[in-house]
């Protein structure tokens, strides 16, 4: 087996290595820069594909646990109707970080090929541990997701209410605690706190 | 199939005893009903509070009108949120809330309120702790974390809304009567 292999390699980096004889150099560039193009469209548009909201709640797993519960919240319906989905919150916007999560997020593919998390009492077994994998992202990165939309300089305190716009003032805009310190269980229900530091 | 045509005489049956029932079905309900909306007012605070319920009616959410007959909803009230602390009406009330408390997760796993209110997180936000009694077990007992009895903040404590009272009501804290009884004894 493994001679073959070399064997076949040792002809493909001799082929790689030789001059091309039937096609000219503007052939080869042109058709590799449109093969390029081509490349990158599906590769980004495939990305993409699987950053919507229809995508996540393709499975059971997220409609029925985690996307029923963001229903009920400010997130989803408001008075001016500007909600976040899913990938909003859950995968970083810039496209490296974005790589880095969505190579992350094959481990949920194997989730759900094994059916980690495909009863509700399975859910339910794993959600502290799932909750603080996306605390610990979110406390890491200083709330990047939050903040995407969410701005601190651009928060007009005065419309807030009082308290708030103290609390803010003094945690936030001192930059001592991020969003999610104070925030968890915003958009989904929280586990059994037993133990988590909130606050 | 020879009993092609009973078939079919049996399902015309069928259908023709549904249109009489449908038809008959519509017409009642669009019967005329006598209305009765009659509001008596109640001397005192009758401005501000709803119309008191006509008649025999105890029901003050219906507001007077007849049970068969659907009236306009009111509009929603909504919450105040001034955060502005409200007097007690008389000495133990449970103090009202005075911010809104939409979405508020308070179950087993986690109470919403405690994370500004608790003992130990007051001081971060400068809200009020909960009161040293809510940690008393019921032979006074101290406990180290907040009572299990005292654990849902919101069967004591409430938000209070700018909607009008459905019943109104001529409350007086002691303290006005107090002070009535005191003029009272001076005249």
């Amino acid at each position: 087996m493994w001679p073959r292999i070399k064997r076949w390699l040792a002809a493909l980096w001799r082929t790689i290595r030789r001059p091309s004889i039937h096609y000219s150099l503007g052939f080869l560039t042109l058709g590799g820069f449109i093969a390029g193009v081509l490349f990158w469209g599906a590769f980004n548009t495939g990305l993409e594909l699987t950053n919507t909201e229809a995508f996540c709640t393709g499975c059971h797993e997220m409609r029925d646990n985690v996307f029923q519960e963001l229903k009920t919240t400010i997130h989803y319906t408001n008075r001016s109707g500007v909600r976040a989905t899913c990938p909003d919150c859950h995968v970083p916007h810039q496209w490296t970080d974005k790589i880095a999560r969505k190579m992350q997020a094959s481990k949920e593919v194997y989730g759900k090929i094994f059916g980690t998390v495909d009863t509700r009492e399975k859910f339910l077994d794993h959600r502290l541990e799932l909750a603080q994998h996306e605390w610990a992202r979110l406390k890491a990165n200083d709330s990047l997701e939050c903040r995407n939309c969410h701005n601190y300089t651009s928060m007009d305190l005065t419309r807030q209410s009082t308290r708030a716009a103290e609390i803010h003032k003094r945690w936030l805009g001192s930059g001592e605690k991020t969003c999610i310190d104070c925030h968890k269980g915003i958009a989904h229900h929280l586990p059994d706190m037993t133990g988590v530091p909130q606050g | 199939m020879r009993q092609k045509p009973l078939i079919v005489i049996l399902a015309l049956v069928v259908l023709v005893a549904a249109a009489i029932g449908f038809a008959v079905g519509r017409k009642s309900s669009h019967e005329p009903r006598p209305v009765a909306v009659q509001a008596t007012t109640s001397p005192a605070i009758a401005s501000t509070a709803e119309p008191a319920p006509a008649g025999d009616q105890i029901d003050a959410i219906r507001r007077g009108a007849p049970v068969n007959q659907e009236i306009a909803a009111p509009l929603m009230a909504r919450v105040e949120n001034a955060d502005i602390k409200r007097v007690r009406a008389y000495p133990m009330q449970p103090p009202t809330i005075p911010h809104s408390i939409d979405n508020y997760q308070i179950d087993k796993n986690s109470n919403r309120c405690l994370l500004c209110h608790a003992r130990a997180n007051a001081d971060k936000f400068q809200a009020p702790p909960v009161s040293v009694t809510h940690y008393m077990d019921r032979n006074d007992q101290f406990l180290a974390t907040i009572s299990p009895r005292r654990y849902f903040c919101n069967q004591c404590h409430v938000v209070q809304t700018d909607a009008k009272p459905l019943v109104a009501n001529n409350f007086k804290d002691i303290d006005s009567i107090l002070s009535e009884e005191q003029d009272k004894k001076a005249n």
